[in-house]
């Protein structure tokens, strides 16, 4: 499964369609903004745009894209949707994420 | 076991509860689940844990008018709805008229990375959004473990699922959260730590072929319950769980007397026939006319307007309905008048659990006055003598406590040990008739005995029994 994702798991895309899914100004979500800002100025500069939905407002939006944990960043384009969770703190893991960097070993949990 | 136990009369305030509207689990439960708590319903795979849940949640519905809200991690919307309409229930006409709400979760780890801290609150929000859209005051999760295949740290997981349950408590809500037993606690990832307030435990075990689910209440907190393993059948209906070990011996005893459809033989027991709710046995070898006392029986009640219920282990009802006719008794037109009705089946069809729960559900829906079953000696085929015993005396208890009359037959293997039923189920008899067949002058003639009757004189005399065309003759 590995070697298969990272023979064609990097994507070249002209547009990257980005949503952030959070539930209100928690500093999780404030970190999260705040890094997945720095990774697109960095790698995708002047072709991304991010949305960011606060679920305490639409609560209803959560089903949609299948959001379980906060905060859910989901790549909407290129297809397919990609999701990343969490605070977005390890830069790697995001380009990762977003197939701009071959697939790494898991994260250690616990 | 009988538990003897006297709820009605302890006076403790009471844990409101939430019926489930489940046949026998409210009786079990001593009136359902508790309001406003959460229950741990585990179990191994098909043990019936997830049609439970729906089950809550779709009678909730249609009995109580409780709008429910379903979060499926392991069953679509569409596959639930296929698995519910089985039993007759349309989920998606509950969900129209905003009874129900089905929020499918997927969580698929390939699809996703994972980076820093988060949480389930996303979870959270779409339940949230769910319960408060309804107005839901039942909710179940289905099965909230799979979360732990699909997110891969646990640390997070476990305090959040934590929180989860503490939330579900401050909604209000009667949750019924189920899980998949692991291999040396009740739930693979120890849900039973946070669901404090009440377990129940599924099972499906199968042995020499077969099978026969049962339940038992692990715990409930400020309760009092069943603690035996209680039966439990699934069928078109749904679930139902046979509540009868839970029955004690506080019965009500009728003084009314009911004819045993065989004028010589009411006259053998004080000329007025048996008690009403009372039990009685008749052994026999083979031969000796056991079915056709049993069916004059049958015969009587329906001739009083009351209806008769036969359950039959050894013929089929075309068979009992032809040799009957032939000592000119018509059971046909009273099966027609749907006052009589008779089942067979082959003992060895199911365990002992499911022929009671079987039994019960018979009785619960047809509501007989009379109850025969012919003959309790092929239980022993089944299981064991002692668990064949047990089933016997929750079956007489549960039918003393609905005040049916029933009529057992019993075969005996020739000789000495006549007196001697196998189950040793004699003592919970009240009336026991003894039919012998002794050889005299190159003839074999049955004789009609009464070991014992309880609470009434009876004849002591040893009579000569004989089937004839026109019924039964005692001299």
């Amino acid at each position: 499964m590995h070697e298969q994702e990272s023979s064609d798991s990097l994507v070249a895309a002209d547009f990257f369609e980005l949503r952030l899914y959070v539930a209100g100004q928690t500093t999780k979500s404030v970190t999260a903004f705040a890094n997945l800002k720095k990774v697109c100025e960095e790698h995708l500069a002047g072709k991304y745009k991010i949305e960011v939905i606060d679920l305490l407002v639409h609560p209803q939006l959560a089903k949609g894209d299948q959001i379980v944990a906060i905060p859910t960043l989901v790549r909407r384009l290129p297809e397919p949707i990609r999701k990343i969770i969490g605070d977005l703190s390890n830069t790697e893991r995001v380009l990762v994420g977003l197939q701009l960097r071959p697939s790494l070993p898991p994260e250690d949990g616990e | 076991m009988t538990e003897i136990c006297n709820a009605s009369s302890v006076a403790m305030p009471a844990l409101p509860k939430c019926p489930t509207g489940i046949e026998g689990l409210d009786e079990v439960t001593r009136g359902g689940l508790p309001r406003g708590r959460s229950t741990l319903v585990c179990g191994s795979p098909g043990c019936g844990k997830t049609l439970l849940a729906a089950e809550f949640l779709v009678r909730g519905a249609t009995e109580y008018g409780e709008p429910g809200v379903l979060m499926a991690f392991e069953e679509t919307a569409d596959e639930l709805a296929a698995n519910v309409r089985s039993l007759g229930f349309d989920v998606k006409e509950l969900i129209d008229q905003k009874m129900l709400a089905v929020d499918y979760v997927y969580v698929e780890r390939s699809e996703i990375e994972e980076t820093g801290e988060y949480d389930l609150e996303g979870l959270f929000v779409r339940l949230g959004y769910a319960i408060d859209s309804l107005q839901a005051k039942r909710v179940v999760l289905d099965t909230i473990e799979v979360l732990f295949a699909g997110l891969s740290n646990a640390g997070i997981l476990r305090a959040e699922i934590r929180r989860l349950f503490r939330w579900l408590k401050e909604k209000g809500v009667t949750a019924v959260i189920t899980g998949e037993r692991g291999n040396a606690s009740l739930t693979r990832h120890g849900l039973e730590e946070y669901v404090s307030d009440c377990v129940i435990l599924l099972d499906h075990r199968v042995t020499e072929q077969v099978s026969t689910r049962r339940l038992r209440i692990v715990k409930y907190r400020g309760s009092a319950h069943g603690t035996n393993e209680f039966p439990f059948v699934i069928d078109n209906d749904g679930l139902s769980v046979i509540p009868i070990t839970s029955v004690g011996l506080e019965h009500p005893v009728s003084d009314e007397r009911v004819s045993t459809g065989i004028p010589a033989l009411d006259a053998m027991v004080g000329g007025k026939g048996v008690f009403r709710g009372s039990s009685v046995l008749i052994s026999g070898s083979a031969g000796t006319g056991k079915t056709s006392i049993a069916g004059f029986f049958a015969a009587s009640a329906c001739g009083r307007g009351e209806r008769a219920l036969m359950f039959s282990f050894e013929e089929a009802p075309s068979q009992i309905v032809r040799n009957l006719r032939s000592i000119g008794l018509d059971l046909d037109g009273w099966i027609k008048q749907d006052m009589l009705r008779i089942c067979s089946t082959r003992p060895s069809r199911y365990g002992l659990e499911t022929h009671l729960g079987l039994i019960h559900k018979q009785v619960r829906d047809f509501r007989p006055q009379v109850v025969i079953v012919d003959p309790i000696s092929n239980f022993i085929s089944v299981g064991t003598q002692s668990e064949a015993g047990t089933m016997l005396v929750r079956l007489i208890d549960f039918l003393k406590a609905e005040n049916i009359t029933s009529l057992f037959t019993h075969l005996t293997h020739g000789g000495v040990g006549l007196q001697q039923t196998d189950e040793g189920i004699s003592s919970i008899i009240d009336t026991w008739l003894l039919l012998r067949d002794t050889e005299t002058d190159g003839e074999r003639q049955a004789n009609l005995s009464i070991l014992k009757s309880r609470g009434m004189a009876h004849s002591k005399s040893i009579r000569s029994f004989r089937l004839s065309d026109n019924g039964i003759e005692l001299s």
